[in-house]
């Protein structure tokens, strides 16, 4: 840990063991910028070293077979793992060029800057559809009813949910479907106005057609956020990204635009993954 | 590394196929499980039958509003009892119960070292505490160091009985609370306190209270360390600095009398304590059912508010 705070120079020559090619050939400006990060649980490393740029207002996939460490790492471009003990992470995560782990930064402000959606659809059992929406603005001081509406409307709208809620705000969000407590979730996260937006394979516990909303959702919000997705679905993969990470056993063994990823492949372990001969 | 068809068929001869003998011991298992609950009951049951057989008798608008009378002229009531009942609870609760609350707060949220896994041990040794012990203590502490007996130390005896329980029940039910939860209000960018105070907690709900009924009727119905610290009176309350009387020092002290009209009075005031307890009990759990007040008892408390302006 205390290495992230040093000498930033120093960082890139020795460390790095593989080199990492960028995302595009076109310039483009970077949002979120992972650099040398590895998280280790106890004394197993659950990804290695990993470097990787996240460019704006795009959709990254990181995909990988189980246990390959891409949760983990997703859950590290947010401070996630102060929360798991034991979890220790290595490297910097910059985001608008400032670190998330520099001691100096309480990671709530960053926090605010990323949303998350996780797996399994997580909304406050003890709040309304409203109440949920509004939690983070809420407990984070906004006030200002006709503000809280509008930004209510606003993100279910972007979340593609306004429509089958706008006439019973009021009601027990536990009350929704799956599908609909996961959009929930995501005008939950929208609703705080962040600028990068984290998903832990968002559709895993959904059905087809809940699945196809979100990804309709994801392709809309591209627009205007910076996505990363994890996801255990290939084809979900190629439809909703642009870019796409393949992670195995904690390396991050490449990193290219999603159409090349799939169609040609540099590494032989990503070309078998995708023809689907192993997962 | 696979097996053969004919190893899974032994596999499957293997399993019992006694599925008869089995059904029967199903509903023999459902049976004695059943049994068991009615032995439980019974005891418990006329306890309660033979409490309100006996005390119905006794109760009258006297009985329950006056001071007592004369001992052995079954008159008079139990008055100052009941009222200080109310308010030893109602003052315990007020000690016991924030710190309860904030103690499982601290061991749940904030419990990951071994601080609080000494606090926790000490808590668990402490709930089962003999309340005789707690009530020397209290007599030792403020009655003997102020020089009389008062409802202060009666409250501080109590509230020493109570908040290990509440401790350990809000503890036991805030760590239900699946983590998920406080992911999503970490991701929100909330601070920690938020999380456990609008989320967590509100999950917790029923839980904790259930907790916090419990160590009610638990220290309703204590005795002995009131003994030594409100020592009990025929007064109703005139200062907190003076002894008081309550229900179940009442229901010893008639329950020690030779007369049968003291008696009568004893199972009389044992009913109306058992009824408090269970008031309190049904009360707080329907209005807290009902979602904030939303349900008939809400709706009724709500009702009588706008009607007094």
């Amino acid at each position: 840990m205390t290495a992230l705070v040093s000498n930033p120079p120093t960082l890139n020559n020795s460390s790095i063991s593989k080199p990492i090619p960028p995302p595009t050939e076109i310039e483009k400006k970077y949002k979120m910028i992972a650099e040398n990060v590895t998280i280790s649980y106890g004394d197993f490393p659950a990804v290695k070293n990993i470097t990787m740029k996240f460019p704006e207002k795009s959709v990254t996939a990181l995909i990988g077979p189980s246990g390959c460490g891409k949760t983990t790492f997703l859950r590290c471009l947010n401070r996630m793992h102060d929360m798991t003990k034991g979890a220790k992470v290595e490297g910097k995560v910059m985001i608008d060029n400032i670190d998330l782990y520099d001691k100096s930064i309480d990671p709530i402000y960053h926090r605010r800057k990323v949303g998350m959606v996780f797996q399994k659809p997580n909304p406050f059992p003890t709040m309304s559809i409203y109440d949920n929406v509004t939690a983070g603005l809420k407990l984070n001081g906004v006030r200002d009813k006709k503000i809280l509406n509008e930004i209510v409307e606003d993100s279910l709208k972007m979340a593609y949910l306004w429509d089958e809620v706008k006439n019973d705000l009021k009601k027990s969000a536990i009350e929704l479907s799956g599908g609909q407590q996961q959009r929930l979730c995501i005008a939950r996260a929208l609703a705080i106005q962040p600028e990068v937006l984290l998903m832990d394979e968002p559709a895993s516990a959904l059905d087809p057609i809940a699945t196809q909303k979100i990804e309709e959702t994801i392709t809309e919000l591209k627009k205007e956020y910076t996505i990363i997705i994890v996801t255990h679905n290939m084809q979900q993969a190629v439809r909703v990204s642009d870019y796409t990470g393949f992670m195995y056993l904690g390396d991050l063994i490449e990193f290219r635009e999603t159409k090349k990823l799939f169609t040609d492949p540099h590494n032989e372990l990503t070309a078998k993954y995708v023809q689907g001969q192993f997962g | 590394m696979s097996t053969t068809q004919e190893r899974r068929q032994e596999y499957r001869a293997l399993f019992k196929q006694n599925v008869s003998k089995r059904l029967v011991v199903d509903k023999a298992v459902r049976i004695i499980v059943f049994a068991c609950v009615i032995v439980a009951i019974i005891p418990l049951g006329s306890i309660l039958v033979e409490v309100f057989k006996n005390g119905a008798a006794a109760i009258s608008y006297e009985f329950l509003t006056e001071v007592p009378g004369s001992i052995g002229s079954g008159e008079g009531g139990i008055g100052p009892a009941i009222q200080g009942t109310l308010i030893i609870i109602g003052l315990s609760s007020l000690i016991g119960v924030p710190i309860g609350v904030m103690s499982g707060i601290y061991l749940s949220e904030y419990g990951d070292n071994k601080l609080a896994k000494s606090i926790r041990f000490f808590n668990d040794v402490f709930m089962e505490f003999p309340s005789i012990v707690l009530g020397i203590f209290a007599f030792l502490m403020i009655v003997l160091i102020l020089g009389h007996f008062s409802v202060w130390a009666g409250a501080f005896a109590l509230s020493l009985i109570m908040f290990p329980i509440v401790a350990r029940t809000t503890e036991e039910s805030l760590k239900m609370v699946p983590v998920t939860y406080r992911e999503a209000g970490t991701a929100l960018g909330l601070k920690k306190w938020v999380i456990t105070f609008r989320i967590v907690i509100s999950a917790a709900k029923s839980g904790m209270i259930t907790g916090i009924l419990l160590s009610v009727s638990r220290i309703g119905g204590e005795t002995a360390p009131l003994i030594m610290t409100i020592l009990g009176s025929s007064q109703f309350f005139s200062s907190m600095d003076v002894p008081m009387d309550a229900l179940p020092l009442r229901i010893w002290r008639l329950s020690l009398l030779p007369y049968d009209s003291a008696q009568l009075q004893g199972w009389g005031s044992a009913m109306v304590l058992i009824i408090i307890i269970l008031g309190i009990n049904l009360g707080v759990r329907y209005y807290f059912a009902s979602k904030k007040g939303n349900g008939i008892l809400g709706q009724f408390i709500k009702k009588g508010a706008s009607n007094k302006k």
